[in-house]
C-alpha cells in the first residue's frame, strides 16, 4: 500500500518591526466584536506535497525554496515542518 | 541611444514606455521578451509597470527567475542604465539590484492619482535635467508601494544620496500628509550606489506628453539621453 507523501507546511510571516496594516485592521475588527486581542500579524501559509525522499534532503530543499522564492528576507521570516 | 523595454507576462506599461521612446524621444527602441537573454547592443533597459506573474506570492517575486533577469543584472553590473518603473521597481528590489523591499500600501487601498515628487539628487543619469528641490507632477498607480528598508540600509541610502525622489506637498515639503502609501520617509525612488539603476513607483511614461496633462516625466527620459551623450556620470 502507498503511504502518504510528505507534506511541508510553510509559514511566511512579516518580521518584527515591519508594519502590517492588514493585521491591524483585523485586530480592530476583533476588538469591535468585543474580543481582547493585543496584536494580529498576518502571514502566508503554503502546503507543499513532496516526493518521498530522505527527511534531511527534504528539509534542506524546503529551506532553500523559502530562501530563494517563498519569502523575502528583507521583510519576512519563514518556518516549516514536514509531515508525516 | 537604443532602448530596450523588457516584457514580462503581465507587464502592461510596456507600450507606454515604448511610445515615449519612439514617438517623443525619437530614439530606437525594441521589446525584449522575458524568455530572451540577449540584451547586447542596448544603451538602456526599461522594466515597465504592470502585474508580472499576476503579482502572485509577492510583487516581482516570480519575475526574478525569468531568463532575462540574469542578463539585466550583467547589463547593470557593466554600467548600463536600468530604469524600473512601478512593478519594474518591485522587480529590481526582488532581484537585488536595489536594496529594500515593497510592502502593501498602508491604507490597504490601490492608489491611482497624481503626486508631487521632490528631486533629491540631480546628479544621476536619470535626473540631470532636473534641479534639486524641484517638484515634479507624476502619477502613481499601485497597491504595493510602501517602500521599506532596515535602518542600516536607510542610513547607507541617505549617506550616498541614493534617495532620488520623495513624495512631497505642492511646496516641495516632504511631509507625512503627502505620503500616498506609507513609504519609509516618503521615499518614491532610489538609485543603486553606482547610480546607474533607478527604481521609482511613479510613472514618468504617463506624463511625457502635453495631451496627458504633464510633461514632467519626460525630464527623466531626457536625462537618460543626456547621460548617454555625455557619459561622465559619477
Amino acid at each position: 500500500m502507498l503511504s502518504a507523501l510528505p507534506t511541508a507546511k510553510v509559514y511566511v510571516t512579516l518580521k518584527k518591526g515591519v508594519l502590517d496594516p492588514q493585521g491591524l485592521t483585523v485586530q480592530n475588527a476583533l476588538e469591535a466584536l468585543g474580543y481582547d486581542v493585543q496584536e494580529v500579524r498576518m502571514g502566508k501559509y503554503l502546503e507543499l506535497t513532496l516526493a518521498d525522499r530522505p527527511r534531511e534532503e527534504l528539509e534542506a530543499d524546503v529551506a532553500e525554496m523559502c530562501e530563494k522564492l517563498l519569502s523575502n528576507p528583507v521583510i519576512e521570516d519563514f518556518r516549516f515542518n514536514i509531515e508525516p | 541611444m537604443r532602448f530596450g523595454v523588457v516584457v514580462f507576462p503581465g507587464s502592461n506599461n510596456d507600450h507606454d514606455c515604448y511610445r515615449v521612446v519612439e514617438d517623443v524621444l525619437e530614439e530606437p527602441v525594441e521589446y525584449i521578451w522575458h524568455q530572451d537573454s540577449d540584451v547586447e547592443g542596448f544603451d538602456a533597459l526599461i522594466l515597465p509597470g504592470g502585474f508580472s506573474y499576476g503579482d502572485y506570492l509577492r510583487t516581482g517575486a516570480i519575475a526574478r527567475f525569468s531568463p532575462v533577469v540574469e542578463s539585466v543584472k550583467r547589463f547593470a553590473d557593466g554600467g548600463g542604465l536600468v530604469l524600473g518603473i512601478c512593478n519594474g521597481f518591485q522587480i529590481l528590489l526582488e532581484i537585488g539590484l536595489l536594496p529594500g523591499a515593497m510592502l502593501r500600501n498602508q491604507s490597504l487601498k490601490f492608489v491611482c492619482q497624481y503626486v508631487n515628487l521632490r528631486v533629491e539628487n540631480n546628479e544621476t543619469p536619470f535626473t540631470n535635467q532636473c534641479v534639486n528641490g524641484e517638484v515634479l507632477r507624476v502619477p502613481i498607480a499601485h497597491n504595493e508601494g510602501a517602500y521599506f528598508a532596515d535602518q542600516t540600509t536607510l542610513e547607507a541610502l541617505r549617506a550616498n544620496q541614493q534617495v532620488v525622489f520623495s513624495y512631497c506637498d505642492d511646496a516641495g515639503r516632504v511631509v507625512e500628509e503627502a505620503n500616498p502609501n506609507g513609504a519609509l520617509e516618503n521615499i518614491a525612488g532610489i538609485v543603486n550606489d553606482r547610480g546607474n539603476v533607478l527604481g521609482m513607483m511613479p510613472h514618468p511614461e504617463r506624463c511625457s506628453e502635453e495631451m496627458l496633462g504633464s510633461l514632467d516625466g519626460l525630464k527623466i527620459f531626457r536625462s537618460m539621453l543626456a547621460a548617454a551623450k555625455a557619459p561622465a556620470t559619477p
